[in-house]
């Protein structure tokens, strides 16, 4: 039997199509995954989105709900400043979901189970949120650094530990989804292997795995939300400063 | 009017309608948010999850932060040993940080709760 690891392996799925810097790139099973996500969630998209219905069909009902969703979200946590980057919110919240969600489906792979991708989308929405911060406000950004109100000669002590804790955010970002997916997969499939080598009392574990498989769909749909919700704070921090 | 003009001028007023309530409601971030607030829950465990990764995020980056300066600046262990000290410091205002935001979070509840 395959040890509960063995679920996260990357393989090609084709040979190699070109080479970067002397090596063959081939299309992985992540890479598939990561396409199937963006493929899907795009043609959910725009189906529910080509007949704008008064009254709304399955599909359409389905878009309208992540909308608001993601537009109440920005409200609440950026203000009306954050309607900018709600295309950006919107697709990072859209991609981390389907990636959860197909993880869970039979033969099918979490991408979202590996530190490279959530630390790479994690990466990527540090930078912007610097940028950004950098670009609004100018070396006033900097002041996010210094908590007001404190005693200035706390400075030397205080500035390097909040730069730390600025920028320990992409790590735990990124550690937050991935040990969420990878954590629960390993579950499953070690309660999986029970329900085997136990013959007729894997019944137990096979009550238990069908109900830890709804609570993983709760954890796939809340950390995609976790995920965009943490990006918000982020995003309101250095438009905002405090 | 055709059907058609009055079907446009009336979403145009609904739309009106809808920009308007937004930015009543708008303006500011809620007193609610930017503290991770209502998101960062998800029950006892994600709240005590939540918490570990902060406090292992903080070390990991400050310990980091100082190795690489140690290779750039060549002052072996001194950097690493700071950065470890910075990383543990930042850890520790993390945690008090996402429980700072629980607390608040779990006070607006009970408030909300009371007023029912």
């Amino acid at each position: 039997m395959e040890g509960p690891l063995e679920q996260f392996a990357i393989h090609n799925v084709t040979g190699p199509l070109f080479t970067v810097a002397g090596r063959s790139i081939a299309l992985t099973n992540s890479a598939m995954f990561m396409i199937a996500s963006v493929v899907i969630s795009s043609a959910l998209l725009l189906a529910g989105s080509g007949r704008a219905a008064l009254v709304p069909g399955r599909i359409q009902a389905m878009g309208e709900l992540f909308y608001e969703f993601i537009s109440n979200m920005i409200r609440d946590n950026v203000g009306s400043a954050g309607r900018k980057y709600f295309p950006f919110i919107f697709s990072l919240f859209v991609f981390t979901l389907f990636g959860n969600v197909m993880g869970l489906l039979p033969y099918g792979f979490a991408f979202t189970s590996h530190i490279a991708v959530t630390f790479f989308m994690a990466a990527v929405v540090f930078l912007a949120v610097t940028l950004i911060g950098l670009f609004k406000h100018g070396f006033k950004f900097f002041s996010l650094f210094f908590p007001h109100g404190a005693p200035l000669f706390t400075a030397p002590i205080l500035i390097p530990i909040e730069l730390v804790s600025y920028l320990s955010r992409p790590i735990s970002l990124s550690v937050r989804l991935f040990a969420n997916m990878t954590v629960g997969h390993v579950l499953l499939k070690v309660l999986a292997g029970f329900v085997v080598a136990l013959g007729i009392f894997g019944l137990v574990p096979l009550v238990v795995l069908v109900a830890i498989t709804a609570l993983e769909l709760l954890v796939a749909l809340l950390q995609a939300y976790i995920f965009t919700i943490l990006c918000c704070i982020y995003l309101n921090d250095s438009l905002h400063l405090h | 009017m055709t059907e058609d003009e009055r079907k446009a001028d009336d979403r145009d007023k609904r739309l009106q309608d809808v920009r308007r309530a937004y930015e009543r409601g708008v303006g500011k971030p809620s007193k609610a948010a930017g503290s991770g607030a209502k998101g960062g829950s998800g029950g006892e465990m994600g709240v005590g999850l939540r918490i570990a990764i902060e406090l292992v995020a903080g070390v990991v980056a400050g310990t980091f932060l100082g190795l690489m300066a140690d290779r750039w600046l060549g002052t072996k262990p001194w950097l690493l040993i700071v950065g470890f000290i910075l990383g543990c410091a930042a850890a520790f205002l993390n945690v008090y940080r996402v429980a700072q935001a629980e607390e608040k979070r779990e006070k607006a509840e009970r408030d909300a709760g009371s007023k029912k």
